[in-house]
């Protein structure tokens, strides 16, 4: 979709509402800032760096889960921590996305033999995208980022062709 | 005519409309001791946390409020508990450095220096001079990246953005250097017991030098940015106040410390590396509040570029790594060892059984210590001092919870 390359002062764009808002949607992924270990630091502050800048891509941080579409899970997640994210993946208002960032959220890490620690956070809730690495640069989770809008579009896009073929 | 409803609310009290008997308060509900004739109010209880963006990872505080004002503070922890003591026992002595380095994530290579210290002294191993001296490079190194962090969020525990933006400028010319050395931004794997992994590799010299020639410049910068801000000042001076025996009585280390007007100084005062040979100050704070807590980490700063432009220039040659076995199986017995990081006294106790794997492994975080010393200086001050404070004191929650 070429919306973006529509100069004209009066053009015209034909476009379905669903793609309208997807494209829009995809270009604001904006993150809850929920840093739970080391992963912290690298996923949401070096990212929000100046290096980084993740915010040219529409990538910024919100504080509430309220206002944001994207998860973030950045650490070890414990058994006393797993409620939370749970609640906090519940309170995010829908479309809402999954990034599991790190070797201990993927499938525990490090840590994965203490009893205490959740084996992977895709035990708790759904996940889109995985970035591995302990901890993973902040180009990785970049890229999470690419990906999540490429699985957008698509999901948009096989949306659309299944309503077809229906009639 | 009808009533007004503000009279109606004056009359029968806010909250207890019914029971409210003037000049007595119903059970549960206290009077506030500033609070207006003829009104009781109730304490709120405010949760703060696991997820908050102000309270630097996964610290929950429970704070009772009357008003604006906390009137009572209690951290909760263990969201972050992952077993690193525990796990350390299931682990060679090698491999401890890769646990210390997940417990205070900021600043890695003091926690791999611990650990090290720790089997180095219960096997009496002989590291080489240039070895150490390499060991202090780093951790200067590291110290300033930390601090960056901490300067970074403290501004913004505070409402101020600009800061953190080059607080991360210089964090990653830090961060650069160390991946040349080491390979990794932030889980080093550096310092291993009996040296480090290797030699500064061919034109890395040549980066700290120019980092060092800019450095200085952004220090200014920085104490000019938040430091000389008038906003930040007013908010900073004079709120969270530790004297010198609270500090003393809550095992405080570090800044937190320093800035009570204790000059303490593991560097100094039981020397490891090669600190012994380094010229540094120890700066301390007159009065203990947030503001000599931000003054003593800024000068700590520039005492450890002090220490980087020695370390540089005086750096020996030689081996890097002494001869070590490639299991270490030290000889029973006990050892503590302690490094001072970023963030105050960071110790490592090892209890060895003659194995492979060690009997005990202790972790003194000095954040747990900090984190507790909350609970005595937040209430009192209003809530959004609260916040401040936690920036304040520079806890990392890994080292907390462990």
């Amino acid at each position: 979709m070429a919306l973006d390359k529509l100069t004209g002062e009066n053009s015209i764009a034909f476009i379905r509402s669903e793609q309208l808002f997807d494209w829009a949607r995809r270009n604001s992924l904006w993150y809850l800032a929920f840093g739970i270990a080391c992963c912290a630091i690298e996923g949401l502050m070096s990212a929000s760096g100046p290096r980084f800048d993740f915010d040219r891509m529409g990538v910024f941080f919100r504080a509430s889960p309220r206002q944001a579409d994207v998860m973030i899970v950045a650490g070890t997640v414990n058994k006393k921590m797993a409620e939370t994210v749970r609640r906090l993946y519940d309170q995010m208002p829908e479309p809402k996305w999954v990034v599991s960032m790190g070797a201990c959220a993927n499938t525990g890490g490090p840590f994965r033999e203490y009893p205490n620690v959740v084996l992977g956070v895709d035990t708790i809730v759904p996940v889109d995208v995985y970035v591995p690495g302990c901890p993973p640069r902040p180009e990785a989770v970049q890229y999470a980022f690419i990906e999540l809008q490429k699985k957008i579009a698509e999901q948009t896009e096989g949306r659309l062709a299944a309503r077809r073929d229906q009639g | 005519m009808t009533p007004d409803p503000r009279d109606t609310v004056l009359d029968h009290g806010l909250l207890a409309e019914g029971t409210f008997e003037p000049g007595e308060a119903p059970a549960g509900i206290r009077r506030a001791p500033t609070g207006i004739d003829q009104l009781a109010t109730e304490h709120l209880i405010v949760n703060v946390g696991p997820q908050h963006p102000s309270t630097h990872g996964v610290l929950r505080i429970v704070a009772e409020l009357d008003g604006e004002e906390i009137v009572n503070a209690e951290a909760a922890v263990g969201y972050l508990h992952r077993g690193i003591e525990k796990l350390g026992e299931h682990r060679r002595y090698h491999q401890l450095a890769t646990l210390m380095d997940r417990g205070d994530y900021v600043s890695g290579i003091h926690g791999e220096l611990a650990a090290a210290l720790a089997v180095e002294r219960l096997m009496e191993i002989e590291v080489p001079r240039k070895a150490q001296w390499l060991r202090c490079l780093m951790s200067e190194l590291n110290r300033i990246a930390s601090h960056m962090v901490w300067y970074g969020t403290f501004g913004l525990d505070i409402g101020a953005m600009g800061q953190f933006l080059y607080a991360m400028r210089d964090r990653e010319a830090i961060l650069d250097i160390l991946e040349e050395v080491t390979g990794q931004r932030m889980m080093f794997n550096y310092v291993r017991p009996g040296g480090v992994l290797e030699d500064l590799p061919a034109g890395t010299e040549e980066k700290i030098r120019a980092f060092l020639r800019t450095i200085d410049g952004y220090l200014d910068e920085h104490d000019a940015l938040l430091g000389g801000n008038e906003i930040f000042l007013k908010r900073v001076r004079g709120v969270g106040t530790i004297d010198r025996e609270t500090a003393l009585s809550f095992g405080l280390t570090g800044a937190n410390l320093r800035a009570s007007g204790v000059p303490y100084d593991v560097r100094r005062d039981q020397p490891y590396a090669a600190y012994d040979e380094l010229e540094f100050d120890v700066p301390v704070g007159a009065t203990g509040d947030a503001h000599d807590r931000y003054l003593v980490r800024m000068e700590e700063m520039r005492q450890a570029v002090r220490m980087i432009r020695q370390c540089v220039d005086g750096m020996p040659e030689g081996e890097v790594m002494a001869k070590v076995p490639k299991v270490l199986r030290p000889p029973a017995g006990e050892i503590y060892a302690c490094v001072e990081s970023s963030r105050g006294e960071l110790g490592v106790h090892l209890v060895s059984d003659g194995s492979d794997t060690p009997e005990r492994f202790h972790y003194r975080g000095p954040s747990l210590f900090a984190m507790q010393v909350l609970e005595e200086i937040m209430p009192g001050t209003l809530f959004a001092d609260g916040m401040m404070l936690i920036g304040s004191v520079d806890v990392v929650l890994g080292e907390i919870d462990r």
